[in-house]
């Protein structure tokens, strides 16, 4: 399988081959920079089109087909449109605050991309609490959404910004414990790690019930947390119009929805990591010949296809269910979902110390 | 009949009585309130649902009528007063009895600047608050010059104004408050998407509940009650079609018949059986947009594209009888305009035989869904008692237990030789609203099976006379439109325009009902009451 640290390996020793140490790493870290934020544009670009079509083809439409061949041109096209419209300034705002939330939202969603391992040797932060860190910067944005709301001075934006935090901070803790039962089966907090653990067999499957019912939850979480339906009444359309984002317009808005789209990948591809091997074919221990075929594969296609699934799975939770109240949101969490996830996180505990696992 | 006439005269000895459509008396003012009292609770009379309350302008004199109904006997009397008071017409108010008179009295006091005592909200409500003049007064003077073009936007009152009768008989002005001032204050509307149409709510929250719910209409008022009366009765016809958009046929379809009573003209059978086909298939699409637009509110969005897919299939058969998708014009005096398309037949069965599969599977889609029940079940309950009193009708009343189905109790066209049953469901919440709803759609599929085979041979329609006049008198006339029973008045001086023409739309009485529903609730709530009470803007608005 190839592993893309080859190529890393061989440009940092060019780079060091001509110039001092620190120089060369400012250079890669440069680098690594605009690589990161040329796939986030790009992937979300990518997303856009994709929930258009997934989206049209569940109501019976065609989608975009206009722009380039099967409209795939049509989100570059969005996205030209978004860069050049004014940013119209609104009076009584808090002015600093109110152009200080998109930045925020989109910082936390950034730093969080940049946990994510794309494929074998392909990981930008690596370190023993990866996972504790990408837990930390992602809730960062519920900052950015709540600033947006207050700042806007818009009843509407405010009430949104007010359900989008009651909501995030809720379903953190569902996150937070789902995370908090796979990193006990893997035994580590770093992603590379817990992806490395995953080479005899996914967690999903090596894990079995307790795996299972902490990746349904995750799911479930993982939904709210990026506001998305039937979870989305920070901007429930037909309630609050656009809820926290409302008085934005332009690349301010563009990055709000950018971020939306990326927390989206964001979550599916944590969910790939942690239930499903992230980049790590599927393999089953000791059948050599089958592991071999599967590693013939690229890993960054097993990242992406898996990825694509959980994707396509939140979408259809998107474009099927209808939306619920905010008492019946929180109600979910904190008496359905948190408790099970204990429960959940005893008998993974239990499971590893009798070792009943796969 | 008789009996109603006794009760009434030994009750009131001043009352007048009148020969007409119904039995009709008028009353002195200060009389009308204890007489209304004793109506509705009278064992024998039990008059408590009003069914239509119209202002009225008869040159020496300014007054109201009231259209009243027996929910339990199904007989109807006529109120009128009046007062000669031009200067400060004062009436007293019957909110206490009726509550859907609320907002019908705030409608009369913009249209004839008549106050009603008691009425705790005298504010304008499709008019501005800086409009001069009274427009629906014979000496109204319509120089644009009076009332230009504002340029600037109105101000919403927080306070009321009102007359209020003291403990002493004395009859003072008052103010009443809407909102305080430390009120959080959210606008629902004009522009919303779940309004459907400019209506716009203004609600009092506490966090996400809600204190209070203040509707304010007249966004989209045209005056079409106003335009009437400088339009010929074939003239005004096509005005209907332009009230509530969705029940169009039905609207015309009651104007239609009223004018045809005061002229006493028989339709042709044909006539009668295509007209309650078409009102059944308004029905039909009127309630698959109910659903689409319910589901849409509730976040559902892909089920508001299946919605939308099967309602063009009577979109189709619509346009190839009548020209036309949205405003038909198809019922005319005596009949209908052209007689049915060679394809109609084929097309509405082919209807009939789709309908029960795309309905099993909106079941599927979207009622047998966790959330959407919970979004819906035991939200906005409604009694039978505040259905009555609030003229509640329609598929909304049903949803409360009160067999209001105007097909029913009053049959027109052939609905008296079909066989259907009157959906009733007895929780009174916006799950037995939305669910009326969709029973109903299976009912109408089944009205339109047993008459697609057995149009009769003959005319479509009679031939009228260029010009119509009606003979003098009061007409009133009511169908079941989609939303609830729809009553059209005419009050005709003989002439070929009409004097009066009031058209007693159910969206009113259901916008009177928001606040009641809703309060309390979360502010998500409203959303699926407002959906499941399927009010029409233009209705509201007229």
């Amino acid at each position: 399988m190839f592993d893309f640290s080859v190529v890393t390996h061989w440009i940092d020793n060019l780079l060091l081959s001509i110039m001092p140490r620190s120089c060369a790493l400012f250079i890669e870290f440069i680098l690594i920079g605009v690589a990161l934020l040329l796939a986030y544009a790009v992937i979300a670009l990518v997303l856009i089109y994709v929930e258009r079509k997934v989206c049209a083809f569940f109501q019976c439409r065609l989608g975009p087909n206009r722009v380039g061949p099967y409209g795939t041109i049509q989100s570059i096209a969005d996205m030209f449109k978004m860069l050049i419209k004014e940013l119209i300034s609104i009076n009584h705002v808090d002015k600093f605050l109110f152009r200080l939330a998109p930045y925020i939202v989109i910082m936390a969603s950034m730093l969080s991309f940049a946990c994510l391992p794309f494929a074998k040797g392909l990981h930008v932060l690596d370190f023993n609490i990866g996972i504790f860190f990408l837990l930390a910067v992602s809730s960062i944005g519920v900052l950015g959404i709540l600033l947006a709301g207050w700042s806007s001075n818009n009843k509407y934006s405010l009430i949104g910004a007010m359900r989008s935090g009651a909501q995030m901070i809720s379903y953190e803790l569902s996150i937070g414990l789902s995370i908090m039962t796979v990193v006990i089966f893997a035994g580590t907090m770093q992603i590379s790690q817990i992806v490395e653990a995953q080479r005899d067999g996914w967690f999903l499957f090596t894990g079995h019930i307790p795996a299972f019912i902490a990746m349904i939850i995750y799911l479930v979480a993982g939904t709210a947390e990026t506001n998305r339906g039937p979870f989305d009444l920070p901007e429930a359309e037909s309630e609050l119009t656009a809820g926290y984002h409302t008085e934005f317009s332009g690349i301010q808005f563009g990055f709000f929805y950018l971020a939306e789209y990326l927390n989206l990948f964001i979550v599916s591809a944590v969910a790939a990591v942690l239930f499903l091997g992230g980049w790590m074919p599927f393999h089953i221990s000791g059948w050599t010949s089958f592991n071999e075929i599967m590693d013939y594969i690229p890993s960054i296609i097993w990242f992406i296809g898996k990825v694509g699934i959980m994707m396509f799975i939140i979408m259809w939770f998107k474009w099927t269910f209808p939306r619920l109240r905010i008492d019946q949101l929180l109600k979910l969490e904190w008496k359905y979902l948190l408790p099970l996830n204990l429960v959940n996180l005893l008998i993974m505990v239990l499971i590893v110390i009798f070792s009943l696992h796969f | 009949m008789g009996n109603i006439k006794e009760k009434i005269g030994s009750f009131l000895p001043e009352a007048v009585f009148e020969e007409g459509q119904y039995i009709t008396v008028s009353v002195p003012a200060d009389k009308v309130h204890a007489l209304a009292l004793y109506l509705r609770d009278d064992a024998d009379l039990r008059f408590d649902y009003l069914a239509n309350l119209t202002g009225m302008d008869w040159g020496e004199s300014l007054g109201v009528i009231y259209h009243l109904n027996s929910t339990t006997y199904n007989h109807w009397v006529i109120v009128k007063t009046s007062t000669t008071d031009k200067e400060n017409p004062l009436l007293y108010s019957v909110g206490d009895v009726w509550a859907t008179a609320l907002i019908n009295e705030r409608e009369i006091h913009d249209f004839y600047g008549i106050r009603f005592i008691n009425n705790p909200d005298m504010r304008h409500i499709f008019l501005r608050n800086d409009w001069k003049g009274f427009p629906f007064r014979k000496d109204y003077d319509t120089n644009p010059e009076i009332n230009p073009i504002p340029l600037e936007s109105d101000e919403y009152l927080d306070i009321a104004p009102c007359v209020k009768e003291t403990d002493n008989g004395k009859i003072e002005e008052s103010l009443n408050t809407i909102f305080e001032k430390d009120d959080y204050v959210i606008n629902i509307g004009p522009q919303h998407p779940a309004t459907h149409g400019v209506l716009h709510f203004r609600v009092a929250l506490d966090g996400e509940i809600i204190k209070k719910v203040d509707p304010n209409c007249g966004y989209i008022h045209r005056g079409i009650e106003k335009m009437c009366e400088s339009l010929t009765y074939p003239q005004t016809l096509h005005l209907t079609d332009r009230l509530d958009y969705l029940s169009a046929h039905n609207n015309r379809h009651a104007l239609c018949l009223c004018i045809e009573d005061a002229l006493q003209v028989e339709v042709p059978e044909r006539a009668k059986y295509i007209r309650t086909m078409m009102d059944e298939l308004m029905r039909i699409s009127s309630h698959l947009l109910f659903w689409s637009t319910c589901c849409m509110d509730l976040g559902a969005l892909t089920a508001f594209f299946y919605g939308f897919r099967d309602r063009e299939k009577i979109l189709d058969i619509f346009e190839e009888t009548c020209g036309a998708r949205m405003t038909m014009n198809y019922n005319t005096i005596g009949g209908v305009m052209a007689d049915i398309h060679p394809n109609f037949q084929k097309r509405v069965k082919e209807l009939i035989a789709y309908l029960p599969k795309a309905l099993k599977e909106y079941h599927t889609v979207f009622t047998g869904n966790v959330i959407a029940q919970q979004r819906m079940k035991g939200i906005g309950y409604l009694t039978k008692e505040d259905a009555i009193s609030y003229s509640v009708t329609g598929p909304s009343g049903r949803a409360s237990g009160w067999t209001c189905d105007v097909r029913k109790r009053t049959p027109y066209g052939v609905y008296d030789k079909v066989d259907f049953k009157e959906i009733i469901r007895t929780e009174g919440d916006a799950f037995a609203r939305y669910m009326v709803r969709m029973d109903e759609i299976m009912e109408s599929v089944h009205i339109l099976e047993q008459l697609v085979d057995n149009i009769p041979e003959g005319d479509y329609a009679v031939k009228m006379k260029p010009i119509i006049k009606l003979p003098e008198g009061t007409y009133f006339r009511q169908v079941e439109a989609c939303r609830g029973a729809f009553g059209v008045l005419i009050e005709s001086k003989g002439e070929k325009y009409p004097y009066r023409v009031k058209f007693s739309s159910p969206g009113l009485a259901l916008v009177n009902v928001v606040d009641l529903l809703s309060r309390k609730n979360k502010i998500a709530d409203l959303i699926s009451i407002g959906a499941s009470l399927d009010y029409v803007v233009p209705d509201i608005d007229r």
